[in-house]
């Protein structure tokens, strides 16, 4: 293993972070409060509870991973396409790394900020509503899978994207919309039996209920549903970038 | 020193090879048509060649950024495909285009470099590097605010910072001032008595005069030659005999029609011959121009430039 090569990736990724910080930490700040303010607040009061957990306490789940899943998605897709963009790719291809340390600095750091940020919302929420959480080694593993899952995906997508456009079309127009419809402001069995069944098919659906039961120690699908979900889509994904390396899709011609 | 790879028997192989690689492009383009080229160590060799002659593909191919589509290569006995990390690690490369991270220190930017080819951060080696291409007053400006030869350097101290045995140079003084061009040289110059095998590719013949100890003129996607700089200027060098008269003249009189001679623009004649020949014909013409009654004034010889070289081999391929 070349573990300089991935510390060189990572140190220089996380320095883009860094350099960026306060945009990095303020915006999820500001956008989790103003969604307390308007759920948990505003619409919150006149829902009691959801499950016997208050409502402003319930979203806080849904919360974390609608920005945990943009974030990492968006962190690697930019990671590995400004490289592809500026001309720089030309020295990973020609250093002697192998496509899986390549990986592993550019999803580490990715996986590293969007955690960063989802602990930043865990905290800020806090401030708004009473916390208690029923598994919190689950809660920051199911964090941990999900942020180096999604930037696996986000990974993929900056080796395929094209030119910026593309760069922000799956973050807009599929996680955005799968979170949302995931289940992030209200439980499964509030909607109507047809679209329960619609919304299993949903990958978002177990990430998030498995996160809320860490939380509450209670979910909409089964914990194992959960579990094996996450799994099959890391495993997806690095099915996917190993291909891309072998055949050098978009990287070597 | 890096330990050179493979069998003992490997040891009088080049320090690079390069055989039968071909490369064709998915839309059919095919940029090289089975190049062999072998350098060895310590040497400075100059890739001449047209725009499209595929100077940069070959580079791009060994360096491991594009895929051959069949032939092989070892860089110091290891095989660039399957003993990458091996081959990769004695290896430095300096794109043709100005690729760098804007926003990055000078500094940063060259460790990442450093550390993405396994070699643990060392920041008084880094510094040695800049010093040595006068970059080290900048080591802490940001990329974006340097000047465009200075960022043509932080390239070449990226490419340098992991201590390469072979550098690649893709067309390093395209775009660049004149004095940047000689600096440029001078750098070239400075890395060969570190040793550092040097392979540079460019379409100005002045610079392959200027830096290389062997030239190879590559077209079309095929190496045409590959020679001594100096036997190849001797070997196809045309020489010129220019005659200067007493009195200018405007034809090439009569009598001496059978040489090859033109009349140069200050009426006087210009003789061409090959110097490497076994009889020049100098003699004879000289006696015949004496029956011609016209007076000498001087006699002077000029060597065909390596620019006449090159064009010529071009010509004679396109034909």
């Amino acid at each position: 293993m070349n573990w300089n090569a991935i510390a060189a990736i990572y140190r220089f990724e996380m320095a883009r972070t860094f350099r960026t910080l306060v945009q990095s930490v303020i915006s999820p700040v500001l956008s989790t409060s103003l969604y307390f303010i308007v759920f948990g607040a505003a619409i919150g009061s006149r829902i009691d509870q959801v499950e016997g957990v208050s409502y402003g306490a319930f979203i806080v789940p849904g919360l974390i991973m609608l920005t945990v899943l943009t974030q990492s998605t968006s962190n690697a897709s930019f990671g590995i396409y400004f490289p592809k963009f500026i001309g720089t790719v030309y020295e990973l291809l020609s250093a002697p790394i192998s496509f899986f340390e390549i990986v592993i600095g550019y999803v580490g750091a990715a996986a590293t900020k969007a955690f960063m940020i989802g602990m930043i919302i865990f905290v800020t929420a806090h401030f708004f509503v009473d916390l208690t959480i029923a598994h919190p080694v689950w809660m920051v593993l199911f964090l941990l899978l999900t942020c180096i899952s999604f930037a696996l995906l986000g990974f993929i997508i900056g080796i395929w994207a094209g030119n910026f456009e593309q760069l922000q079309l799956v973050p807009m127009l599929v996680i955005t919309p799968l979170v949302f419809l995931g289940g992030s402001f209200y439980s499964i069995s509030m909607l109507p039996p047809v679209w329960q069944t619609i919304t299993l098919f949903n990958p978002v659906v177990y990430l998030i209920s498995g996160f809320r039961w860490a939380f509450f120690g209670q979910a909409d699908v089964a914990l194992g549903w959960s579990i094996a979900a996450i799994i099959l889509f890391m495993t997806a994904c690095l099915l996917t970038i190993g291909w891309i390396f072998r055949t050098g899709y978009k990287l070597r011609s | 020193m890096h330990k050179r790879g493979g069998e003992q028997g490997d040891s009088m192989e080049a320090f690079l090879s390069v055989k039968g690689v071909t490369k064709t492009y998915e839309g059919g383009h095919q940029a090289l048509k089975g190049v062999d080229l072998e350098i060895d160590e310590g040497e400075i060799l100059a890739l001449l060649g047209p725009n499209g002659a595929g100077k940069t593909t070959l580079i791009s191919i060994i360096c491991g950024i594009a895929t051959a589509s069949s032939g092989t290569i070892t860089v110091g006995g290891f095989d660039h495909a399957r003993d990458y990390r091996a081959a990769r690690n004695l290896i430095g490369l300096v794109p043709q285009e100005i690729n760098l991270e804007p926003f990055e220190t000078v500094m940063n930017s060259v460790r990442f470099s450093r550390g993405l080819f396994g070699k643990p951060r060392d920041d008084a080696r880094i510094e040695e590097i800049l010093k040595l291409l006068s970059l080290h007053d900048k080591k802490d400006n940001r990329i974006m605010t340097l000047s465009g030869g200075m960022k043509r350097r932080v390239l070449i101290a990226k490419a340098l910072c992991h201590d390469p045995q072979i550098l690649f140079l893709d067309e390093p003084t395209a775009g660049v001032d004149v004095e940047l061009r000689k600096d440029m040289w001078e750098i070239v110059g400075q890395l060969k008595e570190t040793g550092v095998t040097v392979i540079l590719t460019t379409h100005y013949i002045e610079e392959a005069e200027a830096m290389a100890d062997r030239i190879g003129v590559i077209s079309n996607g095929e190496i045409l030659l590959v020679e001594e700089k100096d036997a190849l200027i001797k070997r196809l060098g045309q020489k010129e005999l220019l005659i200067e008269l007493d009195t200018p003249i405007d034809a090439v009189p009569e009598q001496l029609a059978s040489y090859p001679l033109t009349v140069s623009d200050e009426g006087g004649l210009i003789y061409s011959y090959d110097a490497q020949a076994g009889s020049t014909g100098i003699t004879g013409l000289l006696a015949d121009l004496r029956e011609t009654g016209l007076h000498l004034a001087d006699l002077s010889t000029r060597q065909s430039s390596l620019e006449d070289i090159f064009v010529d081999l071009v010509k004679e391929d396109a034909a």
